[in-house]
């Protein structure tokens, strides 16, 4: 598994989130999958002890997913507009089983009448070998701006 | 206010009035040019946030003498620190030389502020104590005189900080009236009476009107349309939604007025609480924590106190800007106007001191299934306010009014689907901005919530 195999995977994760192919996107989590946005003031904290933006266990992402295919997300209806761009992947662990692989990330954000916005962060990835294919086991989307601001929520799958 | 402001004012006043409230005649309506106008704002900062008192910060921010935080309160930027005599202080973040502010960080802990432009520094209860080349200023150069400036008034309530630019503003307790009933009930939580803010927190812009998010923050009329969702996920995680003939919540809810501007939803709860009740949702290795904490709770308060404090769920609004959510968490969440259409918010949660680390996980875990800008329900209360201002700027003309009269006819008790408890607050920001006296209706009075009870 080298960076070009990893790489080709978050290209086709962002294409599914991007296209709000949510189901397909489930697909790539593992059964015990976490999906982290930490504070901005606590980039590197623990959901334990630390009040982040976005905690979620697999039943969480399963309810998360459920509501933003509702026409009552409202937040999210009418749906947003991303466009998702990737780069610096880097592995920094790897074992026969399990990945930890980082990324850079912008994620561009738009909404009728002119509201969105970008979110510019990196990732970090828990990615286990699950068949030949690699499997999410967590996802951590960190945000380098300051304070949340004028994004104001996290309301898509970021 | 200075004259300029009573021009600017009277300019204002020339318009329609910012409400029309007459219960006996079963009317209350809002003037939308109160959510649209800078002019507005602008006598609001006077008027209101310069009179009252406001939220600064909590006890347990601070813990250790040095430690400091860095923010904005009432608009103004502070540093909220302990000096080294233990104090909790509210410094203005402004050299008294020319102006930079002495800490620029977001929190830390030191003896000392320095202001890297010229070099004044002062130690951390304020005192000016390093001036580079002071032999240049003359005689009556007064060190003494200018070290860092507190904020006029600041005084807390059981851990609770606020601060007030009015330095003949009433004392904080008498000011929190029923409030202060409502503080306790967060308080007694913990064991030991001592609760703190939780690392992490969460701040974020609203697109509107910062008294669309009082009305929204204990407004619970809107729950079934606009968190529809999150309803949903809570019945897939077994909670029990099904509502009642007569109500449009779970449980039965009440609001109140709680004097001063100061107001309440008080509810019985129907999801879950971590120092309650328990729901699948935290999963098993938690039940036995909630459990104990319940049962800490009886032990220490009795059967009823506990109830009162573990199975009822409160909104308590302080008036100007301040939000407690003791429900599913307990979510400290103040506000400030950036514009006449724009706000900061700025979320905490809250626990008790020392509670376990699984209370600790469950506690922050649930505040963020409804809580926040990633969970499943604050980002549609955000597209709310931001529709509801979209909606209404440019079309007051059109139609200058909205209708609020929601429970107004009822005699005693009103839900927390009613309005009264937005009408409180609208009363007294009318009161604050006009001098006009304030109406009465009749399920307005604490005497007759307490006798519904």
């Amino acid at each position: 598994m080298n960076r070009e195999a990893v790489e080709d995977f978050f290209y086709h994760e962002a294409a599914l989130l991007d296209a709000w192919d949510l189901d397909g996107w489930m697909d790539l989590l593992c059964d015990d999958a976490r999906y982290l946005v930490p504070p901005n003031d606590v980039p590197d904290g623990d959901p334990d002890n630390t009040l982040f933006i976005i905690a979620d266990d697999i039943d969480r992402i399963r309810g998360r997913v459920k509501r933003l295919k509702s026409r009552d997300a409202h937040a999210e209806f009418p749906r947003s507009r991303t466009r998702r761009l990737i780069t610096n992947v880097r592995i920094l662990a790897h074992d026969d089983a399990e990945l930890t692989v980082t990324a850079n990330f912008s994620v561009h954000r738009f909404r009728r009448g002119g509201k969105g916005g970008e979110y510019v962060g990196r990732y970090i990835y828990t990615l286990r070998i699950e068949g030949g294919a690699f499997r999410i086991a967590e996802r951590r989307a960190i945000l380098d701006a300051e304070e949340l601001g004028g994004l104001s929520a996290v309301s898509f799958i970021l | 206010m200075d004259e300029s402001g009573e021009i600017r004012h009277s300019a204002v006043m020339k318009k329609n009035p910012y409400i029309i409230d007459n219960p006996g005649g079963n009317d209350f309506r809002l003037n939308r040019e109160t959510l649209v106008d800078p002019e507005i704002l602008v006598a609001e900062r006077d008027r209101v946030f310069d009179q009252c008192w406001i939220y600064a910060g909590h006890e347990s921010e601070v813990p250790k003498p040095g430690d400091f935080q860095t923010r904005d309160v009432g608009g103004r930027p502070v540093i909220l620190t302990r000096d080294g005599d233990n104090n909790v202080r509210l410094f203005l973040n402004t050299c008294r030389h020319r102006g930079a502010k002495v800490c620029r960080e977001r929190e830390g802990n030191t003896k000392r502020f320095y202001c890297f432009y010229h070099g004044w520094s002062y130690r951390n209860d304020g005192a000016l104590v390093a001036v580079p080349g002071d032999d240049a200023y003359p005689d009556t150069f007064d060190r003494s005189k200018l070290g860092l400036k507190d904020v006029p008034r600041f005084e807390n309530y059981r851990g609770f900080w606020f601060a007030s630019f009015n330095p003949d503003v009433e004392d904080l307790e008498p000011y929190l009236a029923g409030a202060t009933e409502y503080i306790d009930l967060v308080v007694e939580q913990s064991a030991d009476g001592n609760m703190e803010i939780v690392s992490g927190v969460q701040e974020y812009d609203i697109g509107a009107n910062w008294k669309l998010l009082v009305e929204n923050s204990f407004d619970d009329y809107h729950l079934h349309s606009t968190h529809s969702t999150w309803l949903e996920y809570m019945k897939d995680s077994g909670v029990n939604i099904k509502v009642p003939k007569g109500l449009l919540l779970p449980k039965k809810g009440i609001g109140r007025d709680l004097g001063n501007g100061h107001a309440v939803i008080d509810n019985y709860n129907f999801r879950g609480r971590p120092v309650a009740t328990w729901i699948s949702i935290y999963g098993e290795e938690a039940k036995p924590a909630v459990e104990a904490a319940k049962a800490e709770l009886v032990e220490r308060l009795g059967e009823e106190r506990a109830e009162r404090v573990a199975n009822t769920n409160r909104n308590l609004f302080v008036f100007p800007n301040l939000m407690i959510n003791d429900g599913s968490s307990v979510t400290v969440r103040a506000f400030w106007p950036e514009a006449a259409d724009r706000m900061k918010v700025t979320a905490w949660a809250l626990g008790p001191v020392g509670e376990s680390a699984v209370m600790r996980k469950v506690r922050l875990d649930s505040f963020l299934t409804f809580y926040g800008p990633g969970g499943l329900a604050t980002p549609d209360d955000v597209e709310a306010l931001e529709q509801v201002q979209a909606g209404l700027t440019s079309t007051v003309k059109e139609v200058p009014w909205s209708v609020m009269t929601r429970g107004i006819a009822k005699d005693g008790e009103q839900l927390n689907s009613d309005e009264l408890h937005l009408r409180t607050f609208w009363r007294r920001w009318n009161t604050m901005m006009t001098g006009e006296a304030a109406a009465t209706e009749t399920g307005d009075t604490a005497e007759a919530a307490e006798a519904a009870e």
